[in-house]
């Protein structure tokens, strides 16, 4: 215990003499927490179009003014050919083309159907998808205009109708940032464990001094401990700090309560630092310990569920993700943050964790040799 | 040229001796191609629901089995009350709940309208608001089917179309932003890494002494990484023709083109890296923070640029992976040529120039 | 020396690393208060030797005992009786030097107020008072190895084991570095050390000389140069080097 205490203080010392470290602890966090959120806007807006109106009828400006007036939408071009409008495609000025026809209006009221193009630019698959489905139903409200301009219909229902109602829990406002927020903060509290211990070991490789501890009477435990708590320590100091800059820059006041989040936390931290170790034990030196690292966290963020939701991977990724800490992490903090969850409904969260913890810092312990 | 040569085969052992982190170096890009191609997608399928049914009659089985049937939706649970919708959210097992009033079939038919609610988690409003729109077209199909169709008067046909990528393919997207980021890694970040490490070792000196120019110890250095950076290339290149369907619509020889003159741009940024720091720590994290956290910010492969307040819409022009990834993209997907990227080719060159001045003024200042 | 207790024991202690035998059944005793020169070209065996009998690698075959214990079971009490200072620079740099002091006496067991009595004991002898708050990056080499070597011996170890403790240091300073030892070995503290400097070989009481893995002499200074017919040791270590086989 005394042993534990000396080495404590040597490693607390070590890092706060070392002022990049500290600034990469505390401040890197406080600005990604800060932009990314606000970066990470996928909200479809500010679509860029170009019109390609053969009618100039008054029903084909009232449609262009009225996908305008959306607010999604701005008007880049103004044209009448589209091989005009899809060079301002190629050139990335405009998103989406609007082709309407020649005799658009003429056709609609005296066939009862007229056609209209949309030409999406779909590189990025989602903006594509999801920009098309605005206009679309854009255009399917012009329709209704346009019908009850021409068309009377009965007060009642002729025939039934299901009234469906939406009802958006948790987050009414559909606020993205209060889901984005949580996850990144899972991020960070990731990389400042898991990187900070890799290299803190293996610098002890590189630079000779681990030998010099090899050959003391030290406890293989004790050197691990004396390793894992400040690092531990840290990751809550980080995970507290985030915590405040959610709620003074983006208004994000847990629901759920604080001494559940840490808890969790606290946990997590534990296997993400014997992660740490498990790399900085196959790692000799820096470079490799940082490769090592960046794949694992590469791989465990991509697949935990951040920017892509589990639910729609394949059954073998789905798999993979049960063995992801930050997957579990990222859910945990969603859940006591976002809607409140408690212990009891966590409790297969903090079983997984509590195992990876177990895992990872046994494995740890086992292949760390005082022996070369 | 002997001593040139003895040079560059001193650099290839020093990285093929490290074969961990050669196996990360070529397990990377494969890795992020399968995962980006096959486990990262934004639809929707298989989403658990729960169900409060109030009537438990005919149409609501109905509804409830059309549900479940979908590739959309899997019914998880049966609610008995409002509160286990409540928990079921808490604990993660449910993304979505519908719930159908008492007397639903009997309000449908005899009074024409029947309400459903639809219930979505929404702390994550993207799921949310996808869940709800296709539980949404699920309702309507049955009510379709159960009125038969309706045929409207005065009906506008949109024609949709998507260009370039007319089956929504996310790899559209994300295998330029792969490359990008790959070749920023190796190029960059190993450059000025063992660049650095060398001067950490003292070992600089020793070369900087040798008979051989400075500039071409720089060269000798850089050089592996030009060859690893191309086989990086490639390997994404080949991968995402034959594993992930996405054709190379340009011309392949611009292509290559195009990454050299990117893996170039990077290398100079790495050597400015290596100009500025002497520690293999600061380095990497340098490297880390300045290069590719922005790449996956502002390079627009992960978030949408258009979107971004102002000020970060300017940064943006500053990340030399932004433009590469624009030319990949026009040039891959587009099938654009040449002329259509010039401005991008343009800025990258006058960005290799400029850091490759910056580096060399810093190294000057230091050998003196 | 005779009557002396035997505190380093080896038997036939051999390490393999595949085919190649880095040290090839030697046998020698140390015994308790000499100072015992270990010498040997590079590549001949002696780090490798040295990291077993200090207990951080596994001999291949043969048997030893440092202090009483078993090289192969009981590394661990073998590490509470010794002190080493190793060939690679082994202080923490960004510490400083009381700090390394309080850290290193704190994992050797040392309780506090111990470690307070012998830092200002060990900065007195040292003269480093003055500089007790500084980095020990900060100090030039000579002042680091010396510091090295009084913290290696803080915990009253048994034997101190020494990696070419001197090297790249000035002459005055190795001088002064070779004063600790000996004042060292009068408390009756048993010095193993490895050295390049032939003149620091004439300051052991007894050396060995190590040639492609096997001891090739093993005597006081004076009887082995009597027995090679030298003036000096470095003559002996030069003989007995010119049938080397293996460098490094």
């Amino acid at each position: 215990m005394k042993t534990l205490l000396f080495l404590l203080e040597k490693e607390f010392r070590q890092i706060f003499r070392n002022s990049s470290i500290i600034r990469i602890i505390f401040v890197m966090p406080i600005i990604q927490l800060i932009v990314l959120p606000i970066a990470a806007d996928y909200e479809v807006k500010n679509v860029n179009i170009a019109v390609v109106d053969h009618d100039h009828s008054s029903y084909s400006r009232q449609l262009v003014q009225k996908i305008i007036g959306s607010g999604y939408f701005r008007l880049v071009e103004n044209t009448d050919s589209y091989k005009k409008a899809l060079k301002s495609v190629e050139q990335n000025d405009s998103d989406v083309i609007i082709e309407i026809p020649a005799h658009f209006e003429r056709t609609l009221i005296k066939e009862n159907e007229a056609k209209l193009l949309l030409a999406i630019n779909a590189v990025n698959g989602t903006k594509g998808n999801m920009g098309g489905a605005y206009l679309n139903s854009i255009i399917k409200d012009f329709n209704q205009d346009v019908r009850t301009d021409w068309v009377t219909f009965p007060r009642m229902n002729p025939m039934p109708l299901l009234d469906i109602v939406p009802r958006f829990w948790y987050n009414t406002r559909m606020n993205y940032q209060l889901f984005m927020v949580p996850g990144i903060l899972v991020i960070l509290v990731t990389m400042v464990g898991s990187f900070l211990t890799a290299l803190n070991i293996v610098k002890e490789k590189e630079v000779g001094t681990i030998e010099q501890i090899n050959v003391t009477p030290i406890k293989k435990h004790h050197f691990i401990l004396g390793k894992l708590i400040p690092f531990w320590v840290l990751g809550l100091v980080v995970t507290a700090i985030g915590l405040t800059v959610s709620r003074v820059v983006f208004g994000i006041v847990p629901v759920g309560s604080l001494l559940v989040i840490f808890g969790f936390t606290a946990i997590f931290l534990l296997a993400v630092l014997g992660l740490g170790l498990l790399m900085s034990n196959f790692s000799d030196t820096q470079q490799q310990a940082m490769f090592f690292a960046f794949f694992m966290i590469m791989v465990f963020v991509l697949m935990g569920g951040l920017y892509t939701s589990i639910d729609g991977m394949p059954e073998w990724a789905k798999i993979m993700t049960k063995f992801n800490p930050v997957a579990y992490f990222i859910d945990v903090m969603r859940l006591v943050v976002i809607k409140g969850s408690g212990i009891y409904e966590i409790r297969n969260h903090i079983f997984a964790i509590l195992s990876f913890a177990i895992v990872f810092n046994g494995l740890a312990i086992w292949t760390y040799k005082k022996q070369v | 040229m002997k001593l040139f040569l003895a040079f560059i085969t001193k650099e290839f052992k020093h990285i093929l001796r490290d074969t961990r982190t050669l196996i990360i170096l070529f397990g990377m890009p494969i890795v992020q191609i399968i995962l980006f191609g096959f486990a990262l997608t934004n639809e929707v399928k298989d989403s658990r629901i729960g169900i409060l049914d109030y009537s438990k009659d005919q149409a609501s089985q109905h509804i409830i089995q059309e549900l479940d049937a979908s590739r959309y939706f899997d019914v998880e649970a049966n609610f008995s009350s409002p509160q286990q919708i409540d928990q079921a959210f808490k604990e993660g097992r449910i993304r979505l709940a519908v719930v159908f009033p008492a007397h639903f079939r009997h309000s449908l038919f005899q009074q024409n309208t029947a309400s459903i609610q639809l219930i979505a988690d929404a702390s994550d409003p993207n799921t949310a608001t996808t869940v709800v729109n296709y539980a949404s077209s699920i309702l309507k199909s049955y009510q379709d089917e159960v009125l038969g169709e309706q045929t409207l008067p005065y009906t506008i046909q949109p024609e949709i179309r998507m260009l370039y990528n007319p089956q929504l393919k996310g790899a559209y997207n994300f295998v330029p932003g792969v490359m990008a980021m790959i070749l920023l890694l190796i190029s960059a970040m190993m450059t000025s890494i063992a660049i650095v490490r060398e001067k950490e070792l003292g070992t600089m000196e020793v070369l900087l002494v040798s008979p051989v120019p400075p500039i071409l110890v720089i060269v000798t250095k850089a050089i592996p990484y030009v060859l690893l950076s191309f086989i990086n290339v490639s390997t994404i290149l080949i991968l995402s023709v034959n594993l992930l369907d996405v054709p190379i619509q340009g011309s392949l020889l611009l292509l290559l083109g195009e990454s050299m003159l990117f893996i170039f741009a990077a290398l100079a940024l790495g050597l400015f890296i290596s100009t500025i720091t002497n520690s293999q720590q600061v380095a990497m994290l340098a490297s880390l923070m300045v290069l590719l956290l922005p790449t996956l910010i502002f390079s627009g492969f992960m978030f949408p640029i258009e979107n971004m307040p102002k000020p970060m819409q300017f940064i943006s022009n500053l990340i030399p992976s932004k433009w590469y990834f624009f030319i990949v993209r026009d040039v891959m997907i587009k099938g654009l040529g040449f002329k259509s990227v010039l401005k991008e080719s343009l800025i990258l060159v006058a960005m290799t120039i400029g850091f490759v001045l910056i580096a060399l003024k810093n190294y000057k200042t230091r050998l003196e | 020396m005779e009557n002396k207790e035997i505190v380093i024991q080896a038997q036939g202690l051999t390490k393999r690393f595949g085919d190649f035998i880095a040290t090839n059944a030697i046998t020698f005793e140390v015994y308790k208060g000499e100072i015992f020169g270990f010498l040997g070209a590079n590549g001949a065996g002696k780090t490798t030797a040295m990291k077993i009998l200090i207990g951080i690698s596994k001999p291949s075959g043969g048997e030893a005992k440092v202090a009483g214990f078993d090289v192969y079971s009981e590394t661990e009490d073998i590490k509470k009786n010794i002190g080493y200072m190793s060939q690679k620079f082994s202080l923490y740099e960004d510490l400083t030097i009381r700090e390394n002091i309080r850290f290193f006496g704190g994992i050797y067991g040392l309780d506090r107020k111990t470690i307070k009595e012998k830092t200002d004991v060990l900065l007195k002898t040292l003269g480093f008072e003055a500089e007790a708050d500084k980095l020990v990056s900060s100090l030039p080499l000579g002042w680091r190895q010396k510091l090295s070597f009084s913290i290696a011996i803080l915990h009253n170890p048994k034997i101190v084991f020494l990696d070419e403790p001197t090297g790249g240091v000035d002459p005055v300073t190795r001088r002064q570095f070779w004063d600790l030892i000996y004042e060292a070995s009068n408390r009756g503290v048993t010095i193993f050390v490895t050295t390049h400097y032939m003149d620091e070989a004439e300051y052991c009481n007894r050396v060995s000389i190590m040639v492609d893995g096997k001891i090739e002499a093993l005597d006081t200074p004076k009887n082995l140069k009597k027995q090679f017919q030298a003036e000096s040791m470095d003559d002996v270590f030069h003989q007995l080097a010119r049938k080397a086989k293996r460098s490094e």
